[in-house]
């Protein structure tokens, strides 16, 4: 089928990439908003836009009845959900095929399967993608979370099966320390995420994040490569690149290959990303968990690819075959993606939300903005603090870094404060230019330069 | 939070931030405090979500838990009124 009218089930940022992408594709739109975002930008650039709600989530973004109404009331024949809110939920893709919509993502068996990321870890294991030594699937009991930790050996996670972008994840250091780790994360699994059900990887210590970009159309898949995102704060990243600079060629192939090896398993269709622990010491890299939706970081993988991911997804998700073959995708140049959030760097990312009062863009060669704001838009405190990714290319990595400093000099967001000074600062920092960097290494970095961001510039070490 | 005396003698506890305010600390748990409650320094009355974080809303004064004057997941402003503290 052909998408006439596409309702965006979501807001900020992502939303305004999937109108422009829609628009491109001569497909009209519908932005769906809560009493908190009537005057987004989003909803000013859509074809139309439709009340779904109150600020609060759970009765506007999160609310299945309300979207399809307003799907209903505006005849749009597909939904994207974007990433977030409803994006991972199978519940609503089945909800949405049943209202006679299509749904941008992947069937509602495959977020199913995916989202339950100990089943995740076996399909991973059978499709002979290594994954983290552990246990092979959901634990028994106490005593084989013990047995395996031995074999293994510690530090040991213990993470809940129905958990996943790092929540309800517990470390146990030693065999003392794992009984009680375990019971507590068991309680706190079945109220986070209804289901005590545990399952149990080794510690990687070191290790980088790297992820791989996959495009299915349910038959064939092809990967656009990596991205790296070992800069992390509390397990959520803020500086993502691509290529990772970990990766020799025969690592990349392995990787790549293998992440399509997994899409192929379950008849991938969609855009997804499949994320590992790559282990700089001895070239390893594990399987942690696969993304069944459009990531916030998609745009490093757009400018370095030239593929337009989101286009793609519509595509493919509504019957057409793949436009790209693996032979087509080749990586151009580095590029690099920061994420603008109004935290304040300065007093341990507290959030900001406000209104801009002025704002200046950054522009110029090589640069793009992805992002929700224009002067006096107020920024809720109802939704996550993003408020929209600079992304840098460059023929070099080196280069990128030099742009990126250029570029987030240029940005200029007064009335909020943003993590944008954090970024200067990494620019200068010698590990991340060097790009000797892993998923620990931010927080501790935070921990000693707290002091250079307090004056806004990048004088840190 | 910031608590002010009102007409009647109670001390009004206001919203230091903005957000969504809510009075237990999980769906399927029972609220911090209701009305009638003992209420000593210290206490958490609630709590603020703000952009996915959570802030704990804290008594800084003893005395008995009033009236609220939010629902449980309402969005709040800055500076806006949420309960009441009676004296004892």
């Amino acid at each position: 089928m052909h998408v006439k009218k596409l309702l965006v089930a979501n807001r900020g940022e992502i939303a305004v990439r999937i109108i422009r992408a829609a628009e491109e594709l001569g497909i009209k739109t519908v932005q769906a908003f809560s009493d908190a975002d009537s005057n987004s930008l989003a909803v000013q650039m859509a074809d139309e836009a439709v009340r779904i709600g109150p600020a609060t989530a759970s009765r506007s973004y999160l609310d299945v009845e309300a979207l399809l109404k307003a799907a209903a009331e505006t005849g749009a024949d597909a939904v994207h959900p974007g990433y977030g809110f409803l994006a991972e939920n199978a519940e609503f893709a089945d909800a949405v095929g049943k209202a006679g919509l299509l749904f941008i993502g992947p069937q509602s068996e495959t977020i199913r399967s995916m989202g339950d990321k100990a089943t995740a870890r076996r399909i991973a294991n059978d499709a002979g993608v290594p994954t983290v030594p552990g246990s092979d699937g959901v634990l028994a009991d106490p005593d084989e979370a013990q047995s395996i930790a031995a074999e293994v050996g510690f530090p040991v996670m213990v993470k809940a099966a129905g958990g996943g972008g790092g929540r309800g994840i517990r470390i146990a250091r030693d065999a003392g320390e794992l009984p009680v780790i375990a019971s507590e994360a068991a309680m706190e699994a079945r109220t986070a995420f209804g289901s005590g059900a545990l399952y149990l990887e080794k510690v990687i210590e070191g290790a980088r994040h790297v992820e791989v970009q996959i495009l299915g159309d349910g038959t064939d898949v092809v990967h656009c490569f990596e991205r790296e995102c070992s800069l992390q704060r509390r397990r959520q990243k803020l500086w993502e690149e691509a290529p990772s600079e970990a990766l020799d060629d025969s690592v990349r192939y392995e990787l790549c290959r293998s992440a399509v090896a997994l899409a192929m398993a379950v008849n991938y269709r969609g855009a997804g990303t499949i994320e590992y622990l790559h282990d700089e010491k001895n070239g390893e890299f594990y399987f942690i968990e696969m993304n069944t939706r459009i990531q916030v970081e998609h745009p490093v993988t757009e400018v370095v690819t030239g593929v337009d991911l989101i286009a793609e997804m519509i595509s493919i998700c509504s019957g057409q075959p793949l436009s790209l073959k693996q032979d087509d995708i080749h990586i151009r140049g580095h590029a690099i993606e920061v994420r603008i959030n109004a935290e304040d760097p300065a007093s341990q990312f507290l959030p900001n939300p406000g209104i801009v009062e002025k704002l200046q863009l950054p522009d110029g060669p090589g640069v793009r903005f992805d992002h929700m704001l224009f002067q006096g838009c107020e920024i809720p405190p109802y939704y996550d603090s993003l408020l929209g990714k600079l992304i840098v290319s460059a023929n070099t990595r080196g280069k990128a870094i030099e742009r990126l400093k250029r570029a987030v000099r240029e940005l200029r967001i007064d009335g909020l404060k943003t993590t944008a000074p954090l970024f200067l600062a990494l620019a200068d920092s010698e590990p991340v230019r060097s790009g000797r960097i892993h998923t620990d290494w931010l927080e501790s970095w935070l921990e000693s330069n707290a002091h250079s961001l307090c004056k806004g510039t990048g004088t840190a070490s | 939070m910031i608590e002010k005396t009102d007409k009647s003698g109670g001390h009004e506890v206001r919203a230091r931030l903005p957000g969504i305010f809510y009075r237990k600390p999980a769906p399927d748990q029972p609220n911090f405090k209701n009305p009638g409650d003992a209420v000593s320094v210290g206490d958490v009355l609630g709590l603020i979500e703000v952009m996915k974080t959570f802030h704990q809303v804290v008594a800084e004064r003893g005395g008995v838990m009033g009236d609220f004057q939010v629902d449980n997941e309402a969005p709040i402003r800055a500076g806006q009124s949420l309960a009441i503290i009676q004296d004892q």
